[in-house]
């Protein structure tokens, strides 16, 4: 097998890159699937934590790349799965460490030992951006459905045309029924309207994704949690599966409320 | 190699610098080392630096373009030969040969019989995207907020305009903006410009009238396309 390598970014930071990384990793993994995850925030690294990793650091992604170690000695294994891997950023150094060529050749020598190989970029446009989506099959794009968030969502969607890893795919997280409701944040519709690539899932906000983090358990291992589900419809639809997107309405008007009644058998 | 000094060139908009072979490291530092032997010379230049057929990445062109700033040079256009690095500087918000205003234009005449330049754009101008043409420039596709268009001439937008449109940016009072979706940050004619509230998050989708800006009596008007007043 062949591993795809997908780069998640952003542009604006905060947006949700490494939960998406995270979250990603963990549903295909969860379906047997062979991935090695690598941050690609040197400097600022946050995806061991999130994946609950963070003790077990010993080699990072520069030490790779600087051959103090080899490939295998970097890869921390998650145990919760067969084949799950994270590669860590390294802490005290910065984005010159790794070039975009280093990433690539960190990539090949992956590919056949693993199904999917997910970079979880820095925001902004410099140096580390462009290390992470250098061996990027293909590019993902999360974004916040708030004005500020597509705006830079569109200048990174025009940069990664520009580099010719078009057209990218996007992910629109935290999204406000509620809020949508009372007109107060923007649908996915309106996202696309200006945003026009295709859209591969709409995660939910929800609390369990902080309280996830800080756990280092990833959302998509919480059953109960909508936006795990969402993030493992996207590992679904990246599997070839048609998965429908998530009816994230926010209905309160008379009916919807007295058919909770009755589901529930009363309140 | 260390050392060497790029060929400089003054021209109407700015200095023009050739870049000479090497890697782009090499180029780079020779370049700086240039600027910074004469530093009060360059101090508040604009410059274009010309890459002949090198590709330049998003990432090297906005390096360099701050590592120029912070010594006080304005980097505002690339010159190439590759479409891929046109590609990047327009995205960056740079000239590129295209769009650069040339040494002669001085003003530029609203001539009825030939003589007159446009260029054709076939894709939609996103956030950060900057283009200026001493002439007409035509849109195929949408002009995104953060996007803008500079024209000596007239903009028309086959798509919808959410960026800034600045048409006869030389002073030609004559010049139009047309859209098909007219919904721009800000506009202006000549002199005139007029700003627009806020775009909703809800986009108003069904204001599918295309539409025309024009000037008249000192102030930009917009009006529907098949507005009668327009043929006054």
């Amino acid at each position: 097998m062949t591993a795809k390598t997908i780069t998640i970014t952003s542009g604006k930071g905060g947006v949700g890159k490494t939960t998406a990384t995270a979250n990603l990793a963990v549903s295909l993994a969860s379906m047997g699937q062979k991935v090695t995850c690598i941050d690609g925030d040197i400097g600022l690294r946050n995806l061991d934590v999130v994946l609950g990793l963070e003790n077990r650091i010993v080699y990072d992604l520069v030490d790779v790349v600087e051959e103090r170690c080899r490939i295998r000695q970097a890869m921390i294994r998650d145990k919760r799965f067969e084949e799950l891997y994270l590669i860590p950023a390294a802490q005290t150094r910065d984005k010159n460490a790794v070039s975009p060529t280093d990433m690539i050749k960190l990539a090949n020598d992956l590919r056949d030992e693993m199904d999917w190989i997910i970079i979880d970029s820095p925001a902004g446009i410099e140096r580390g951006f462009r290390n992470a989506i250098a061996p990027a099959d293909e590019v993902i794009v999360v974004t916040n459905p708030d004005v500020s968030a597509v705006r830079d969502a569109d200048r990174i969607i025009g940069i990664i045309e520009a580099e010719q890893k078009g057209p990218a795919k996007l992910i629109i997280n935290r999204v406000n029924p509620q809020m949508i409701q009372r007109g107060d944040m923007m649908n996915a519709d309106d996202v696309l309207e200006l945003l026009a690539i295709k859209l591969i899932g709409v995660i939910p906000e929800d609390e369990h994704v902080i309280v996830s983090t800080n756990l280092g358990k990833p959302v998509a291992l919480d059953e109960k949690s909508k936006a795990g589900e969402a993030f493992r419809n996207i590992a679904r639809r990246f599997m070839g599966d048609e998965v429908p997107m998530m009816n994230l309405e926010y209905k309160d008007d008379i009916f919807h409320r007295l058919s909770k009644v009755f589901r529930t058998g009363g309140e | 190699m260390p050392g060497t000094r790029f060929p400089i060139k003054g021209f109407k908009e700015g200095l023009l610098i050739k870049l000479g072979d090497g890697s782009w490291n090499e180029v780079q530092a020779n370049l700086l080392e240039q600027i910074e032997e004469r530093l009060e010379f360059f101090q508040g230049a604009k410059i274009a630096v010309d890459v002949d057929e090198r590709i330049v990445r998003a990432a090297e062109m906005g390096a360099m373009r701050d590592m120029l700033s912070d010594r006080g040079v304005h980097l505002f256009a690339v010159i190439s030969k590759s479409n891929v690095t046109d590609s990047v500087a327009e995205t960056l918000g740079l000239s590129t040969h295209q769009t650069i205003l040339r040494e002669k234009d001085s003003t530029v005449r609203n001539m009825l019989a030939g003589g007159e330049n446009a260029i054709l754009i076939r894709k939609t101008l996103r956030s950060g995207a900057s283009i200026k043409y001493p002439g007409h420039v035509l849109v195929e596709g949408d002009v995104n907020p953060g996007a803008e268009i500079l024209a000596s001439g007239s903009i028309y937008i086959w798509g919808k305009l959410r960026g800034s449109a600045y048409a006869g940016i030389e002073g030609s009072e004559n010049e139009v903006i047309c859209a098909l979706d007219f919904y721009p940050a800000q506009l202006r004619i000549a002199n005139i410009v007029k700003e627009y509230p806020k775009l909703k998050i809800k986009i108003q989708k069904s204001r599918n009238h295309a539409q025309k800006a024009n000037l008249f009596a000192g102030e930009i008007r917009v009006s529907n396309w098949d507005d009668q007043n327009l043929l006054k």
